[in-house]
């Protein structure tokens, strides 16, 4: 079974963003770049359904910039056996990347596509049910357990007042909450190997698909400063203050 | 045009995410109809009738919506949806999160996601980054689809509309995927989303054993409990309990954040609570900058100290 793991580059979950000065966007330049981290459990899942013998083949996609590149030698290093760069410099929203995605599924033809459930920088939460539906595939969003078996797969995902289990045929789209795995490091002999599997370069264009954005951003500011900083003394001070100045409890 | 708001329900009630998307969609002007799509869930949809500013609700009852899949409920607003609506919103839960980009996709237009604060019935205002930036977006699209953060809006009342409620007929069963299990998280205490006051423990409880000293506190104020994601990842708690960017978002009018530091990530799912409070024992943790009253110390002596004291 071929499994298609789509990633995004995104600007490190460390890193702590400055908005531009004119408000139109954060500022990336010289920022540290990496994987975005529900993508690496995308790719460890991948992984560990190729080491029960489950998947055959393993494809790293993703969809940008030149330097996207890097992302999908880090995918490679984990574990995945070739990449795709879909290569533009369009500002890509959730649906184009789900028309590009569409568009390599069919050319590839897997039997099933994890995502992660959301990247961190946009925080759309979007494009793999964007996917699912483009493709008429059924979804398993939010997983936190995946057993495949005899063409299906049994997907627990998590719900807002606990788990729910999800049965489907394949092919399907799955996208990975947290706690789906514990994502492996690289290790130095795989980043080398890495550097030699096969990554293919194609473009919107050759796919046939129209990545124009449909959002406009107008202005992208920061947050209102929240005023903290109050220390209290003790318990009582603290229960007093909770009930007289802020009034929040009886 | 209108506006259809697809209902998040138990069949039998509303959630209360429910009614703050009503108040969202009511800021875009035009007629509020809302979708409960559910099996003998005529209770749920008597309760959006009875919403103050819903004028319509459109009921759909098929064995496929008891325990339905995204693939059905959005089939089912993908039926009624053409040139009846000009906006189609759902809470930024778990429900809403799963169902919307499907609809999106299908009608080719993009979704804004997680939406703060409207400007116009097509621009509106979105955290992006974790909540560290907020963009502001325009959507030329002929139908927007929207998810509503819920703490951004105020809850519609419950009570006090007149809503029409009428039947209408099911959608297919897309035969996409089953439901064949749930394992809800049973509990006594308010709705973590929706709970006046929220009490959450970080990795500094220690264990399981010790997160369990935040029941009784909770107890005395009639709290929900959550937690940190270290808390969760060392297996305190159930990962529903998850407080932060990729967990839950709740804004209560007082958070009380136990053995925390305050990443980033944990900070984006509380901050914009009314009162803060902070025990923590390191001074320099960066959830004391966003509390407004921290108290530094061992969380060990004073939350016994702190339940008794509300005794």
């Amino acid at each position: 079974m071929k499994i298609l793991v789509p990633i995004k580059r995104v600007v490190d979950y460390n890193v702590k963003v400055r908005v531009k000065p004119d408000g139109s966007g954060v500022d990336t330049m010289n920022v540290k770049m990496s994987m975005n981290p529900f993508d690496e459990i995308a790719i460890e899942e991948a992984v560990r359904l190729r080491e029960k013998g489950i998947a055959t083949e393993i494809v790293a996609v993703t969809c940008g910039v030149t330097a996207c590149q890097e992302t999908l030698r880090t995918a490679l290093a984990l574990g995945a056996d070739r990449a795709i760069l879909v290569e533009t410099d369009v500002e890509l929203q959730p649906l184009a990347v789900a028309k590009l995605l569409a568009a390599i599924a069919a050319k590839e033809q897997p039997q099933l596509m994890i995502l992660g459930k959301q990247a961190i920088d946009d925080d759309a939460n979007q494009t793999g049910q964007m996917l699912a539906a483009l493709l008429d595939w059924p979804q398993a969003a939010f997983a936190s357990k995946v057993d495949i078996a005899e063409g299906g797969a049994t997907v627990k995902r998590e719900v807002d007042g606990g788990l729910e289990t999800l049965q489907m045929k394949l092919p399907a789209i799955v996208t990975t909450d947290l706690r789906l795995n514990e994502p492996r490091y690289a290790t130095l002999p795989n980043i080398m190997k890495a550097k030699k599997k096969p990554m293919e370069i194609t473009t919107p264009a050759t796919l046939a698909v129209d990545v124009t954005p449909r959002l406009t951003t107008i202005k992208v500011v920061e947050p209102p400063k929240r005023k903290g900083g109050g220390k209290v003394a003790d318990v009582q001070e603290l229960v007093a203050k909770l009930r007289n100045e802020a009034k929040v409890i009886a | 045009m209108s506006i259809l708001v697809i209902a998040e329900h138990d069949q039998a009630s509303l959630k209360s995410a429910t009614l703050h998307t009503i108040t969202a969609a009511q800021q875009l002007g035009g007629d509020v109809h809302v979708l409960v799509a559910g099996h003998n869930a005529g209770a749920a949809a008597q309760a959006a009738a009875a919403v103050a500013g819903v004028a319509k609700v459109l009921h759909a009852d098929a064995p496929h919506f008891a325990m339905p899949t995204a693939e059905n409920i959005a089939a089912m607003a993908l039926s009624m949806l053409p040139g009846v609506y000009s906006h189609v919103l759902a809470p930024a839960t778990g429900f809403g999160k799963n169902i919307l980009p499907r609809v999106a996709a299908k009608l080719d237009v993009a979704q804004v996601s997680e939406i703060t604060a409207i400007v116009s019935p097509d621009t509106f205002v979105r955290p992006i980054y974790a909540g560290n930036a907020f963009a502001t977006v325009q959507s030329k699209d002929p139908v927007k689809v929207i998810t509503v953060r819920a703490t951004a809006f105020d809850a519609a009342a419950a009570t006090g509309g007149s809503g029409s409620v009428e039947s209408i007929a099911p959608s297919a069963d897309t035969g996409h995927a089953v439901v064949i299990g749930q394992e809800l998280t049973k509990s006594e205490r308010p709705e973590l989303t929706s709970a006046r006051i929220v009490i959450s423990g970080g990795r500094g409880l220690g264990s399981a054993e010790n997160f369990k000293m935040l029941e009784a506190l909770a107890d005395k104020l009639n709290a929900a409990l959550g937690a940190s994601r270290a808390a969760v990842d060392a297996g305190y708690v159930p990962n529903d309990y998850q407080v932060g960017q990729t967990g839950k978002i709740v804004a209560p009018d007082l958070y009380i954040a136990i053995g925390i530091s305050g990443a980033i990530q944990h900070l984006a799912g509380m901050k914009d609570s009314k009162v803060i409070v902070a025990i923590n024992k390191d001074a320099e943790a960066p959830i004391f900058q966003i509390a407004d009253y921290g108290l530094v110390g061992d969380l060990f002596e004073l939350v016994p100290q702190l339940t008794l004291a509300l005794s």
